[in-house]
């Protein structure tokens, strides 16, 4: 069953792993925008778990351990952003991008002793009988845990925004904050709450990326991914379940384009290499064209100063 | 307890105390950061800000700090334009890029011919490369509403394979040797940009970034297009009602920032790089979006700023060779600062007061 020496099994099982770190970082940021918060950092966040998750978990040898810290550090650094955004009012797109140049340098500095090394493997989470089935086995069965894990992220975030009252909250202050403050809720407290949560997924994602998808450690290990992860939130229209489905679809360019890179495609790799840049800035444009709000947050961008 | 409140009006002393104060903070936290590396943090610091301009090695270096400065200060300013309106371009890398592989293409297609018209000729077309790379996103924006932060930035990515084709492949040396990377600019001298005077390092880009700042600042304080700039980023609404038409600022913006960051690029390739090759690119695209913050979004500003991230580059090159810092270290650096500038920024629009009773 090869298509052009392309197995289209195998191909979905790849794509499924591939679209982990910007499916989870592209969650994070729905949140953060949901409750109106524009954070540019992805990048920044997804490079510094990245490092974070690799450091613990060469150090600890445990890749778990491994995930938790990518998740502190991604956390961590979107502090940062929370701090200056909520508590000092810094405009959020030069404070988003402050903490991309930060971040990609700080990594840099933080990974020069592990050029090369390669971290602890993450295992497959079912037993081979399962895993061996034929077609489904490797779609279905074959993945390590946190394949499962951006899948059921997928359902909790959908079902929390959808039909509980934090999620309504959440709505609330990235809808209208002017409304949800006179009503008594502390906008600029739950802002940053989802902005540490943001800062967490993306964490994990960039460990992800250290962990399972590129080792051994290389510098600039994201390679715009987090860019990607805020293209795919867009594309979505802030809605869980889509975002889904984006990262499937940019999941499944990289992987067919660097398939073909392998098979020796008669398109030369340069061009291959720049499809998903491209793809996303057309997929951008389709979501875009036509529609004057495109469902997004009515205060996104916003800073909130209460002054009464 | 220390609570904010808004000033009546924003705070004009606060206005020019922001970037002295900024450094300062960022000196302090960069020194703990490279205690923290084991250096001594007097040290690394001195090195970076004093011995660039007072140092053993400074009639050298004096001269590094324009060549640094020139393509920040240019780029910069373009860029602020853009932010004073509320237009993000942040792929000032991918025009920097383009500029500088278009401009050389037309230098390269004509050699070995010798003419005085060939390194206009190319300034124009980096600049035109530069620019036609901006209008993608500009475009996208006016036609269909897309972001043109992401546009921009993914553009970068498609100018780095670009630009890896040309040194590997359209532009390639063909007595190179196999070797990539274009022609060396410094053996066809009719497409170089020689140094119009060694000592103060001042080639064609430094010329063009003072001109280019005392237009932009005509324009700001003087012109009509430069008073729908500021208003569109103070007021949109205003500026609607003023019959500013949304539109074709953008085009405006992205325009002219495209175009001077092709025509850095350009001045960078045929002068201190020398060459095509595929790391020319240093990422002052990304550096000058803290310029242009570091300035004030203020086109004399940006030239101050210019030179304080030069002295940066000058002074991290010092240190990573005399001292062993790694060079991720200023990048570090350097985006503290940003975060500083931003921090200390809210005391020009806020004070802090202290609140009685509960809160």
């Amino acid at each position: 069953m090869d298509l052009g020496g392309i197995n289209p099994v195998i191909l979905i099982a790849t794509l499924m792993a591939s679209a982990v770190p910007i499916l989870l970082a592209a969650l994070g940021e729905t949140v953060v925008e949901r409750a109106g918060v524009l954070n540019l950092g992805v990048e920044g966040m997804m490079v510094v778990g990245a490092l974070g998750g690799f450091v613990i978990a060469v150090e600890t040898g445990s890749p778990m351990l491994g995930f938790i810290g990518g998740a502190v550090a991604g956390a961590l650094l979107s502090l940062v952003f929370a701090a200056l955004t909520q508590v000092f009012l810094a405009n959020q797109v030069a404070t988003g991008l402050a903490l991309t140049l930060f971040g990609l340098g700080l990594s840099s500095l933080g990974g020069q002793g592990y050029n090369g090394i390669k971290p602890p493997p993450t295992g497959q989470l079912l037993p081979d009988a399962l895993a061996d089935l034929p077609v489904v086995g490797p779609i279905l069965f074959g993945h390590d845990w946190m394949v499962y894990f951006s899948l059921v992220m997928v359902a909790v975030l959908w079902w929390v925004l959808k039909a509980t009252r934090i999620g309504l909250i959440i709505r609330a202050v990235g809808e209208s904050h002017e409304a949800a403050h006179a009503l008594g809720y502390k906008v600029n407290r739950i802002r940053l709450m989802c902005i540490a949560f943001g800062g967490a997924m993306a964490g994990i994602g960039g460990a992800y990326l250290s962990l399972v998808r590129v080792p051994p450690w290389v510098d600039g290990i994201t390679a715009g991914a987090g860019w990607i992860a805020l293209a795919i939130v867009v594309f979505a229209s802030w809605k869980p379940w889509r975002v889904l489905i984006g990262a499937y679809l940019f999941g499944g360019i990289t992987v067919l384009q660097l398939n073909l890179q392998v098979a020796g495609s008669v398109i030369p790799v340069e061009y291959l290499s720049m499809a998903p840049y491209l793809i996303t800035i057309i997929v951008l444009v389709i979501m875009s064209a036509g529609r004057k709000s495109n469902g997004a947050p009515a205060s996104l961008g916003q800073n909130f100063h209460a002054s009464r | 307890m220390l609570r904010l409140e808004k000033r009546p009006t924003p705070s004009r002393f606060w206005l020019y105390a922001t970037p002295p104060v900024a450094v300062i903070l960022t000196m302090i936290a960069g020194g703990i950061l490279f205690a923290l590396m084991g250096k001594n943090p007097v040290e690394v610091i001195r090195t970076i800000f004093w011995d660039p301009l007072f140092g053993e090695f400074a009639f050298y270096l004096r001269g590094q700090l324009l060549v640094k400065a020139g393509p920040l200060i240019l780029i910069a300013i373009g860029l602020a334009l853009g932010f004073r309106a509320g237009i993000w371009n942040i792929g000032a890398e991918g025009q920097y890029i383009m500029g500088a592989v278009i401009g050389a293409s037309v230098g390269l297609a004509v050699f070995p011919t010798e003419s005085r018209w060939i390194f206009p000729a190319m300034v124009i077309a980096g600049a035109f490369g530069g620019w036609a790379w901006a209008m993608i996103p500009a475009i996208l924006k006016t036609r269909f509403n897309t972001n043109e932060i992401l546009v921009s930035l993914m553009l970068v990515y498609v100018a780095e394979t670009i630009l890896a084709k040309a040194a590997t492949g359209f532009l390639k040396n063909p007595e190179g040797m196999g070797f990539p990377g274009s022609r060396n600019f410094s053996s066809y001298p009719a497409a170089q940009n020689a140094f119009l005077y060694e000592p103060l390092g001042l080639h064609w880009g430094g010329v063009a970034a003072f001109v280019t700042a005392i237009l932009a600042y005509i324009l700001l304080t003087r012109h009509q297009a430069g008073f729908q700039i500021k208003l569109a980023g103070q007021a949109p609404r205003a500026a609607r009602f003023h019959g500013v038409s949304p539109a074709r600022l953008v085009v405006m913006c992205m325009g002219i920032s495209g175009a001077l960051a092709g025509m850095a690029g350009l001045f960078e390739v045929t002068g201190p790089a020398g060459q095509i090759t595929i790391d020319f690119n240093t990422g002052y695209g990304f550096t000058a979006i803290i310029v242009a913050f570091l300035g004030r979004l203020n086109p004399l500003g940006i030239v101050l700023a210019g030179f304080i991230m030069a002295l940066t580059y000058v002074g991290g090159e010092m240190a990573s060779t005399s001292l062993g810092l790694p060079d991720a270290a200023i990048q570090v650096f350097q985006g503290m600062l940003l975060f500083f500038l931003l921090a200390v920024d809210v005391l020009t629009n806020y004070r802090f007061r202290l609140a009685v009773g509960a809160h």
